[in-house]
């Protein structure tokens, strides 16, 4: 993206945090959504989550990379056990960050 | 309490929970400027968009060159846990002006709502309401920013080759852990996951898109078809 469009994109995002966090407040008039959707609703936030990591850890440039030989992976499988251990986001970081920059600058992989 | 002291236990019962958002700031700060992004426009990112999971998950999108409203999107679908919030948020601000509702609620990030309701759970307008708020979010505004922009002038001289902005994707690695609750929500995700790699070929970062409405699909049709522990508890 352009600069110009990223600024626009920083724009609406700046929209999208003041209408969902304001979203009930925005009219006067007390209502809610239909029960259907506010039960799907909740599946949205993960499903983006997903939908964002998933490419972002198994794929380079678009394929799966055939050598297994990839810091990323070990920092998510390091960040993984330590959630799943712990149930904290912070030391997931710390730790899967950890992880990839020894295998970059520890063995240069 | 008079409204000094509320506004001053605003601040105080978010000091301590707030360490951990300010180590996500620092890692989201980082991951603009690693992203590709120069460094005004991550700045007025993080003072104006103000909501990291958002930022971290637009980020890829951005550098690849995604569609304006892939991007939107996306960030919408990072931020609708804010309007099951804000319905209730209402109960205690909604009859103020809508100019003072909103700008309240453009400062009102996850931890103040849960702090805030721990503070009064009787849903209904008090005095000491506001000041508690405000005490709340400047702190919290703090606690976010400061650490934002030191990340992003210190991502200015990590070299690149660390790719440190995986450290953002660690972070929404985190947070999908953490919202996984009962068997049906791990499908969703796994579902998801998989769309948006097997779709990854699509232009426009539509993969992203796909796998949304694939995850929100499968985990609708599962609630209706085999509900699970979750659907009790809420």
């Amino acid at each position: 993206m352009s600069d110009w469009q990223t600024f626009v994109a920083v724009v609406g995002l700046t929209v999208i945090t003041v209408v969902t966090r304001g979203f009930f407040l925005i009219s006067a008039r007390d209502w809610a959504l239909p029960h259907w959707i506010t039960r799907g609703l909740r599946y949205a936030p993960l499903a983006a989550l997903a939908a964002i990591v998933a490419p972002e850890v198994l794929l380079s440039d678009g394929t799966l990379p055939g050598d297994w030989k990839d810091p990323r992976l070990f920092a998510v499988a390091a960040g993984t056990a330590y959630f799943w251990w712990q149930r904290g986001i912070l030391g997931t970081i710390v730790i899967g960050t950890g992880v990839m920059l020894a295998l970059k600058l520890g063995l240069g992989w | 309490m008079n409204q000094r002291e509320e506004f001053r236990l605003g601040v105080r019962e978010i000091v301590e929970p707030s360490f951990g958002i300010s180590a996500w700031a620092l890692v989201t700060g980082v991951a603009m400027i690693k992203s590709g992004m120069s460094v005004p426009l991550a700045v007025l990112m993080s003072l104006a968009v103000y909501a990291g999971s958002a930022q971290l998950a637009a980020l890829p999108l951005i550098a690849a060159g995604a569609p304006l409203w892939v991007v939107w999107a996306t960030a919408f679908c990072m931020n609708l846990r804010f309007v099951i919030f804000s319905a209730h948020w209402r109960k205690y601000f909604g009859h103020f002006p809508r100019a003072k509702r909103l700008a309240l609620m453009y400062l009102a990030a996850d931890l103040n709502y849960v702090l805030f309701l721990r503070r009064f759970p009787k849903p209904e307008p008090s005095p000491a309401q506001v000041p508690y708020f405000l005490g709340s979010v400047s702190y919290a505004w703090l606690s976010w920013q400061l650490p934002a922009l030191l990340g992003i002038a210190l991502a200015d001289h990590i070299p690149t080759e660390w790719d440190l902005g995986f450290a953002g994707v660690l972070a929404l690695l985190g947070l999908a852990y953490s919202t996984l609750s009962g068997r049906n929500s791990w499908i969703a995700a796994l579902v998801a996951a998989a769309a948006a790699v097997a779709a990854v070929h699509l232009p426009l970062k539509l993969n992203i898109v796909v796998a949304i409405v694939a995850g929100v699909a499968v985990g609708m049709l599962l609630d209706r078809l085999w509900p699970n522990a979750m659907e009790a508890r809420r």
